[in-house]
């Protein structure tokens, strides 16, 4: 029972990553990569908008039940998300040596997916506390 | 840019200053930051707010919510300031027009259901935003009565947070709730003392003389005396003999009532208040203080008695606390960030045994305490702190009981008030140019230097006093103020000889 809930709620995040990749590249964005992973954790979508390079943390809930997905990040893990952006440029440092980049950012992404229902996604671009 | 606005009071001592909230809705990651130096209930405020407001029909978006209490510099306490904040986030998500909160002063703490419930200083708040020149003030229901005695306003009493919202425009459902009528711990059912008497109190002609005078001078008083010999009983019935409050007193003995205990206020009580501290009580006990400063006991009798019952048994260190707020009348309470000042105009009255045992000194008994003890007892009250007592007197056991041996009616507390009444009225005529109302604060030098100087005839007794050693300087004024206020209460014009006497013996009264 318990891992049959767990398991759902990892397809639920992964088809809300889903989702938010769709609307990224709807904007413009390119996507590097998805679910680049180090010791200190993972990011879930990394991507170009325009010379800009883009951190983006994705949220999904399937009900506004426990308040909107976006409520889950918490200082602690933007703080997380900073270390990681920086793990990820030192990791890729010699892929993206050449390339136009001048600026990192970190964008959150709340997706939310009730049953039978239109999904909404809530795009906020450089979150800071 | 979506910014809300509305008022509400934060409370420094006594003084309410009118506070603007604002808060402004921004996209960003969701939350609620509160700035302007909330104190720990205050900065909880985000919380009762965010479940009050989702309770009430109005969840809120998905959004950034900055609220600025201002003016920031200035540090805020207490949950009072819930609803204004419940309002202000209204405002700025456009739930309710922003022109029917930005000019409102609210006043309550928000349960998480979205009812208000009751808080305490909403006198001082209300009477604060009316001399701010606001028109309308929103208080909790339980606290409504209390509000409706500050003229001048509009006080509305709203049990719910959808209330509030659906009287400033929200269209959201209406949903009666019950209301929050009392907050959980409610103090004292009746502050004042029990209306006793002075007709109760059997013999004791002399206690009785001197509680007459220090009533009618505003003498702090010093009874010394065994066990049941009814000083307590004596102490008791000062506060009926003194004259009725004024309306700005009362106004202000309420303030401090409100402000100190959970009590609804329904009236403005014109009767002084009594205020008895046990002898365990701290120092902030008694003149106020806490890291969310509140007033301590001088402060709540002030315009009444102060009884410190067994005197010596408090700390030295507490009751040299004590004079600082005698000297000035009022006590001003020092923290890293803030201050508060509070009146402190009381009257005071201790009582003292004579020694651990009680007997020392009383025909018929004999005291069991070694010489020691009985010296450290009473040398517990400091001197300074004595010297400030005007009259001392010492209650013997009653010897007579009511029966046929009782001669004399016994006089009431309302024909005393009426003699008292009379003297300080006659004292205030007398000191009309001074800045003084009563004898007790006239300073010496007037009495002796000005055209009130006694005749030698008349002031032989203390001026002997002073010759042989018996009497200091001070100790000589203090005589003459009692004896101006023995003159009031005989309708003389000046104290005569017979009067110095008797203000002699209520000085000299306790051996010290």
């Amino acid at each position: 029972m318990r891992q049959n809930s767990d398991r759902q709620s990892i397809l639920l995040g992964k088809r809300g990553e889903d989702l938010a990749c769709d609307y990224l590249r709807e904007h413009g964005f390119i996507i590097v990569e998805r679910n680049w992973r180090c010791t200190t954790g993972e990011i879930d979508i990394v991507a170009r908008d325009g010379s800009t390079l883009v951190m983006v943390e994705v949220k999904t809930r399937s009900s506004l039940a426990a308040g909107h997905p976006l409520e889950a990040i918490t200082p602690a893990k933007l703080a997380r998300l900073r270390l990681l952006a920086g793990a990820w440029c030192q990791a890729n440092e010699k892929r993206y040596a050449r390339s136009r980049i001048d600026g990192i950012r970190i964008d959150a992404i709340g997706v939310v997916m009730p049953l039978g229902q239109p999904s909404s996604v809530l795009h906020i671009r450089g979150v800071e506390r | 840019m979506s910014l809300g606005r509305a008022r509400a009071v934060a409370l420094v001592g006594l003084t309410g200053v009118p506070v603007d909230v604002e808060v402004d809705a921004r996209s960003g990651l969701p939350g609620m930051s509160l700035i302007g130096m909330p104190d720990r209930a205050l900065g909880e405020a985000v919380e009762r707010v965010r479940s009050a407001l989702g309770n009430s029909g109005c969840d809120l978006p998905a959004r950034r919510l900055t609220i600025n209490l201002s003016p920031a510099a200035l540090p805020k306490q207490g949950s009072g300031f819930d609803l204004a904040i419940a309002l202000a986030v209204l405002a700025a998500l456009g739930i309710v027009p922003r022109e029917g909160v930005a000019a409102t002063v609210f006043v309550g703490e928000l349960a998480l259901d979205g009812r208000l419930r009751p808080t305490a200083g909403v006198l001082p708040a209300v009477l604060a935003a009316r001399d701010a020149g606001v028109h309308t003030v929103v208080v909790p229901t339980a606290n409504s009565a209390e509000a409706a005695l500050v003229t001048g306003i509009r006080s509305l009493g709203m049990s719910s947070l959808r209330e509030v919202a659906i009287h400033a425009g929200a269209r959201i459902s209406v949903k009666p709730v019950e209301p929050l009528l009392q907050s959980e711990q409610s103090f004292e059912s009746d502050h004042t003392p029990e209306l006793s008497d002075l007709a109760d109190v059997i013999g004791q002609s002399d206690a009785i003389d001197g509680l007459i005078t220090a009533a009618a001078g505003g003498h702090h008083l010093f009874l010394l005396g065994p066990p049941g010999s009814g000083k307590t009983m004596l102490a008791k019935r000062l506060p009926g003999i003194l004259p009725e409050l004024s309306t700005e007193e009362a106004m202000q003995v309420a303030c401090v009532r409100s402000l100190s205990q959970a009590v609804n206020l329904t009236t403005i009580d014109l009767r002084p208040p009594f205020e008895a501290p046990h002898h365990t009580a701290t120092a902030a006990a008694l003149v106020g203080g806490g890291s969310v400063i509140r007033p301590g006991a001088v402060t709540r009798a002030s315009g009444g008695v102060l009884f410190l019952d067994e005197a010596p048994e408090f700390h030295a260190s507490v009751l040299d606390c004590l004079r600082e707020p005698l000297e000035t009348g009022s006590v001003t309470i020092l923290r890293a960030t803030t201050r508060a000042t509070f009146p402190a105009r009381f009257q005071l009255v201790m009582a003292a045994n004579p020694c651990p045992c009680g007997n020392y000194g009383m025909p018929r008994s004999e005291c069991s305490c070694a010489p020691m003890a009985r010296r450290r007892y009473l040398a517990r009250l400091s001197g300074p702190l004595l010297d400030r007592v005007d009259i001392r007197l010492t209650v013997a056991r009653a010897t007579t009981s009511r029966g046929p041996m009782a001669n004399d009616a016994p006089v009431t507390s309302a024909q005393v008030r009426d003699r008292v009444i009379i003297a300080r009225g006659a004292a205030r005529e007398r000191l009309r140019q001074t800045p003084w109302t009563i004898n007790a604060d006239v300073a010496g030098a007037y009495l002796t230097g000005s055209n009130l100087r006694l005749p030698r005839s008349v002031t032989k007794p203390i001026d002997m006093g002073v010759e042989r050693g018996n009497l200091s300087l001070r100790g000589y004024d203090r005589v003459l103020r009692v004896a101006w206020t023995i003159a009031d209460l005989d309708g003389s014009t000046s104290p005569s000889l017979e009067h110095v006497g008797r203000a002699l013996f209520l000085r000299q009264g306790v051996p010290t």
